[in-house]
């Protein structure tokens, strides 16, 4: 019992030191951001690599997504003859929870990853201890404009994720199903509400894209500089960046949409 | 003015009383040193002795638990990041691993410390990166990427990547490791070339003896967190410790043995400490010795001790 107490508190006390060495690192990281808007040509190279090309995989997901929700939300909605309604149910679904966190996941798998492997090899050969010897602050000059990268890429992902999906949607409703075309799309304009729907989904994927980049970063700054320190760096990102996208999920949609 | 003074007064990095450690392990112990103006001063001892966290105690990456490192009289760990970059400006390294970033080619490598620090126009980045690449003799690599190169070019890009801002001194790390003997004679044949013609004061950790000997002009081996010995390579060489002829000499065996301590060899190879021996429950006939195997009260307590002395070693 000792010895599972004695575990419990070494435990908790690592968790809350490495949260404190994050925060610490966080702050950092936003100090940079004056010198990278003096040289945006920084982040304009970051946004291409960490925002372009995830979009293939964001694109193919939503497309697929909204396949399914058109087929699956056709099959409910056609035994209450409700069939014009699945435009709505299509981007309700999207819009508010499945945009943002599904291309949250994706973002954490594709780009997250890339972003921890990328820096936690620069750790392990030296390039970051070349960098601060050579008086160039590695984390204003390489994590900064990774972090501003994500940021701005994640909504920009998430709502191309659910617009590629409402076409899916409409794809699969509409083109083989048979749901009246203007039905699809007049329940969806008539229905959505642009502060209730659309803002707070892009609040969330604001939201993730903020807390899945700088778990990425941070593990990638804080990895064992070894190979398998990498590995494991890489590994925690994805499974961190997931349970805090799904964890904060539950709670933002429960204070936008709990009192509704 | 007395000898210490004047020692002072010469020397470019004082390391004073200096005491790092890493969790329980002590890498120095009161730790003193005198890094002289214009000459090549070696640091060397065995693998693990802490030549590589020296450095980076010179360069402000560590702080030591107790004790001083000033480098041109200012004192590194007492300065404000903004100040301790502006003195690291002045102070060039070269890592073990040549620490290029590899996804740019030779040539910005190169430029980058000058792009980061100055304000000067591309054609003059040009003309600059090109001098310093043919100081080290890789002009014709500039379009190169860092993967294109062998592990000696790696080492000359990233020397002329250090040179870059004209620093005062320059720290090189293990610079000999892992070369062939023509890029080791390329290397040496560089520290010792660039530390006259741009009146640099070099650093050389390393455990190459014979290479580092020939361009030093002063040697601290050191062993156990303190210097076991110091001199010119010509003093070294006549020093009577057993240790320091060893070690100078690459041979396996002496005060430092071969063997890492361990129980009796035999003992270890037939009886496992983990599963000690059982009496059989019935007589199998004659053991492998001999005689019936059964653990004597000897056999254990050596079992016992050899357990112990694993514990402490640990």
């Amino acid at each position: 019992m000792m010895d599972f107490l004695t575990q419990l508190g070494k435990t908790t006390r690592a968790a809350f030191n490495k949260l404190g060495r994050a925060t610490f690192f966080l702050i950092h990281t936003l100090f940079g951001i004056g010198d990278v808007i003096i040289r945006p040509r920084l982040l304009i190279n970051q946004i291409y690599s960490v925002g372009v090309l995830t979009f293939l995989i964001i694109t193919i997901s939503g497309l697929f997504v909204g396949m399914v929700l058109g087929l699956q939300g056709y099959n409910i909605l056609s035994d209450f003859g409700s069939e014009e309604a699945l435009g709505v149910m299509v981007a309700a679904s999207l819009v508010r929870e499945l945009g943002p966190v599904v291309s949250g996941l994706l973002f954490a798998g594709r780009a997250g990853s890339a972003l921890t492997a990328e820096i936690g090899l620069m750790k392990a050969t030296e390039q970051l201890s070349g960098m601060e010897m050579m008086a160039i602050d590695p984390i204003k000059r390489i994590m900064t404009p990774r972090f501003l990268a994500g940021f701005i890429s994640m909504p920009l992902l998430a709502a191309l994720f659910s617009s590629v999906g409402i076409l899916g949607g409409h794809l699969v409703g509409v083109g083989l199903l048979g749901v009246d075309d203007g039905s699809y799309w007049s329940q969806m304009q008539a229905n959505l509400d642009f502060q209730d729907d659309i803002i707070n989904g892009v609040i969330k994927s604001i939201v993730f894209g903020f807390v899945a980049t700088w778990i990425a970063i941070f593990e990638g700054y804080d990895a064992i500089p070894t190979s398998e320190g990498v590995s494991r760096a890489t590994t925690r990102t994805v499974v961190n960046s997931a349970f805090s996208i799904l964890g904060l999920d539950f709670i933002l949609t429960a204070l936008m949409f709990g009192d509704q | 003015m007395d000898e210490d003074d004047s020692i002072i007064s010469t020397s470019l990095v004082s390391v004073r009383n200096l005491s790092f450690r890493r969790g329980n392990r002590v890498i120095f112990d009161n730790l003193s040193l005198d890094i002289q103006r214009g000459k090549i001063t070696a640091i060397m001892g065995p693998s693990g002795t802490g030549k590589t966290t020296l450095l980076k105690l010179i360069g402000g990456q560590l702080c030591p638990d107790q004790g001083t490192v000033t480098v041109d009289g200012i004192d590194v760990h007492k300065l404000k990041r903004k100040d301790l970059f502006e003195l690291r400006k002045r102070m060039g390294m070269l890592f073990q691993s040549g620490a290029l970033l590899t996804d740019i080619n030779v040539y910005d490598n190169v430029a980058f410390p000058i792009r980061e620090h100055s304000h000067l126009t591309e054609p003059m980045i040009r003309t600059l990166v090109l001098m310093k690449l043919q100081a080290v003799g890789l002009r014709g690599a500039a379009k190169l990427m860092p993967s294109e190169l062998s592990g000696g070019m790696a080492r000359r890009v990233a020397l002329a990547r250090a040179i870059a801002l004209d620093p005062m001194m320059i720290m090189y790390d293990e610079p000999f490791t892992g070369q062939d003997p023509i890029s080791m004679g390329a290397l040496i044949h560089l520290i010792k070339s660039l530390n006259t013609t741009l009146g640099l004061t070099s650093i050389i950790v390393s455990h190459d003896v014979q290479e580092t000997s020939l361009i030093s002009d002063y040697i601290y081996v050191i062993s156990d967190g303190k210097v076991a010995v110091q001199g010119t390579p010509a003093e070294i060489e006549a020093s009577d410790s057993p240790w320091v002829q060893q070690f100078m000499k690459g041979e396996p065996d002496g005060p430092v043995h071969f063997h890492y301590p361990a129980s009796d060899y035999v003992k270890d190879l037939f009886y496992s400490p983990e599963k000690p021996l059982k009496r059989p429950s019935k007589p199998r006939g004659p053991s492998f010795f001999g005689k019936k195997s059964s653990p004597s009260p000897k056999t254990a307590e050596s079992k016992k001790s050899s357990r112990s002395r694993y514990h402490s070693q640990d």
